[in-house]
């Protein structure tokens, strides 16, 4: 009987996991995750989950998985892929054998240089027990230094002042959010959190960040410090390649798959948060993406490869953010834009959208309280996906509907 | 048992293929237009997160959901795939004298 094996329990493995048997596989699956949880959802961590979930929001009941004959194996780390032997071997001496193997396994947090992983008082999240451990040290009064004003450093801030902490971000370069978001939407983003009290530094140059047994330090180049209870360093993620590099697959950026997500052996397929792959959106340029919903969509991907099928990434980039009432959604990649149109929306809501040099929609970057923006970004999601070049003046018009321009 | 039908609002205020949320006595129900003018009705909040589902879009016969774009088929209410595996429960709807009523049990 085929076997798959699926290497990191994370919401691409589980997505795939049960794609598969949503398609009427009916081989082995196996799902290898070295955390001890069966898979959860990562976005709620530094958000209102971080106010003490337990157990995790999980991406399916674990019962889920025996209902449907997925072998899920927890707390086992996948430490070599003999290729030639098509066999994975586990921490703890077991080795699985498989057919074809899909590799999910995520990316973890960027470390700053010099932090020694032991220090308690100097933390980062990704995990479910990474949000456990930053919950137990917020309370109200306590001293929150964020490192890295991106998104997940952003939304921490956010939920540590709603849970009555003290914050300041600290951010390299001149502004938050700069790269993933137009400026006008970072501003907002930024006046959201002053008004909220949180300080947020920018342009500052970090020599170093210490524990020091009673309070962390952030220790500036230019001699200035800033003490607090606790930092969490935010500052990017790096893909999980090692177990692949290892076995002698291609890396760029992360395992580079092609269009069909197979890697260079046509046996092992990846997906997720640790694959660069060429976006056809974006004249196949390689990009590597850390988004919920991509991780989603590439899992089912790649379980109708896995199965011996040859479909191809369609999918537009799609992304959220929720601080405080406002939400943030994006769709495509907005590098190369050479025009930005602006749609404002009730209540302050408002999009912008981006086109390149053809008048080609590839990016639309909204923010409002709630969902304000939800519906026109999926709509602007599929005209990207359509390759239509939408009338700048209909997109800056509130009063035309998007739906009609994807019709027309 | 009999039906405890509850006006919504005319018919026409709902626009085709597209819907709108309704609030009655503490709940808050989301009801549609079909692409074939058919009035469906369903519970207003998505099964994953609380959302309401009446700021997502209306495709066809398929309600998705603003926040993570979860599926649903508003006509059976069937989740239709990741995130949402539980389904929504739906209400029975009648246009009368212009009128759109939903049951509400
Ligand atoms: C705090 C936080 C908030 C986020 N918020 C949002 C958001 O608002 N919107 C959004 O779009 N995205 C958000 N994301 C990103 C989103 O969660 C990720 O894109 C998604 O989790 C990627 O899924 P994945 O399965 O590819 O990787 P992961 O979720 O990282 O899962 C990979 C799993 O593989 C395991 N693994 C790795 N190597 C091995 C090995 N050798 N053997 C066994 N197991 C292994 C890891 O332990 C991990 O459990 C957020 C992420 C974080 C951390
Ligand atoms: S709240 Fe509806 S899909 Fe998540």
């Amino acid at each position: 009987m085929t076997h798959i094996v699926i290497v990191g329990a994370g919401e691409c493995g589980a997505r795939a996991a049960f794609a598969l048997r949503e398609k009427g596989f009916d081989g082995d699956v196996t799902l290898i995750g070295a955390e001890p949880h069966h898979p959860y959802e990562r976005p709620p961590l530094s958000k209102d989950g971080l106010a003490g979930a337990e157990p995790p929001k999980y991406v399916a009941a674990p019962e889920r998985y025996e209902e449907v004959g997925i072998t899920v194996l927890t707390g086992a780390m996948a430490e070599a892929i003999d290729r030639g032997r098509k066999t994975v071997h586990l921490s703890g001496g077991r080795s699985i054998g498989y057919d074809r193997l899909l590799l999910a396994t995520g990316a973890r947090p960027r470390t700053f240089p010099g932090v020694s992983e032991g220090a308690a008082r100097i933390r980062m999240l990704r995990t479910h027990a990474d949000a456990l451990a930053i919950r137990a040290a917020l309370a109200p009064g306590r001293r929150l230094a964020v490192v890295g004003g991106g998104f997940i450093g952003l939304e921490l801030a956010a939920t540590a002042r709603k849970l009555g902490a003290e914050v300041v971000v600290v951010e390299g370069l001149p502004r938050v959010l700069s790269r993933a978001v137009p400026e006008e939407i970072a501003a907002i983003v930024a006046e959201r959190h002053r008004a909220a009290g949180v300080e947020i530094v920018c342009g500052a140059r970090i020599a170093a960040i210490e524990d020091g047994g009673d309070a962390a330090r952030v220790l500036f180049a230019d001699g200035g410090s800033l003490a607090a209870d606790l930092v969490v360093v935010g500052i990017g993620a790096v893909p999980n390649t090692d177990l692949a590099e290892a076995a002698g697959l291609t890396i760029d950026n992360g395992i580079a798959v092609d269009e069909t997500l197979r890697t260079s052996d046509p046996d092992i397929l990846a997906a997720g948060d640790c694959c660069s792959f060429p976006l056809s959106h974006c004249g196949g340029r390689r990009v590597r993406l850390e988004a919920w919903r991509n991780a989603q969509d590439q899992g089912t991907l790649a379980a109708a490869n896995l199965m011996g099928g040859a479909e191809r990434i369609a999918s537009v980039p799609w992304f959220w953010s929720d601080q405080y009432e406002l939400t943030l959604q994006i769709a495509g990649l907005a590098d190369g834009a050479a025009a930005t149109v602006r749609r404002a929306m009730d209540d302050g809501a408002f999009i912008l959208f981006h086109l390149d040099g053809d008048g080609r929609l590839i990016a639309a970057s909204g923010i409002g309280p709630g969902n304000a923006v939800a519906r026109d970004i999926r709509l602007a999601e599929m005209l990207i996906a359509a390759g239509s070049r939408p009338d700048p003046a209909a997109l800056a018009s509130p009063e035309t509907k998007l739906k009609k321009l994807l019709a027309a | 048992m009999s039906a405890n039908w509850v006006e919504v609002c005319a018919a026409d205020e709902i626009d085709e293929e597209d819907v709108i949320r309704f609030d009655h006595e503490g709940r808050t129900f989301a009801v549609y237009r079909s692409p074939e003018d058919e009035y469906f009705a369903t519970d207003g909040l998505c099964t994953h997160e609380q959302i309401h589902l009446a700021d997502g879009l209306v495709m066809d016969d398929i309600i998705e959901c603003p926040k993570h774009n979860g599926r649903f088929n508003y006509k059976t209410g069937q989740a239709k795939g990741a995130p949402v595996c539980v389904n929504l429960k739906t209400y029975p709807v009648k246009v009368e004298a212009g009128s759109v009523f939903i049951a509400i049990s």
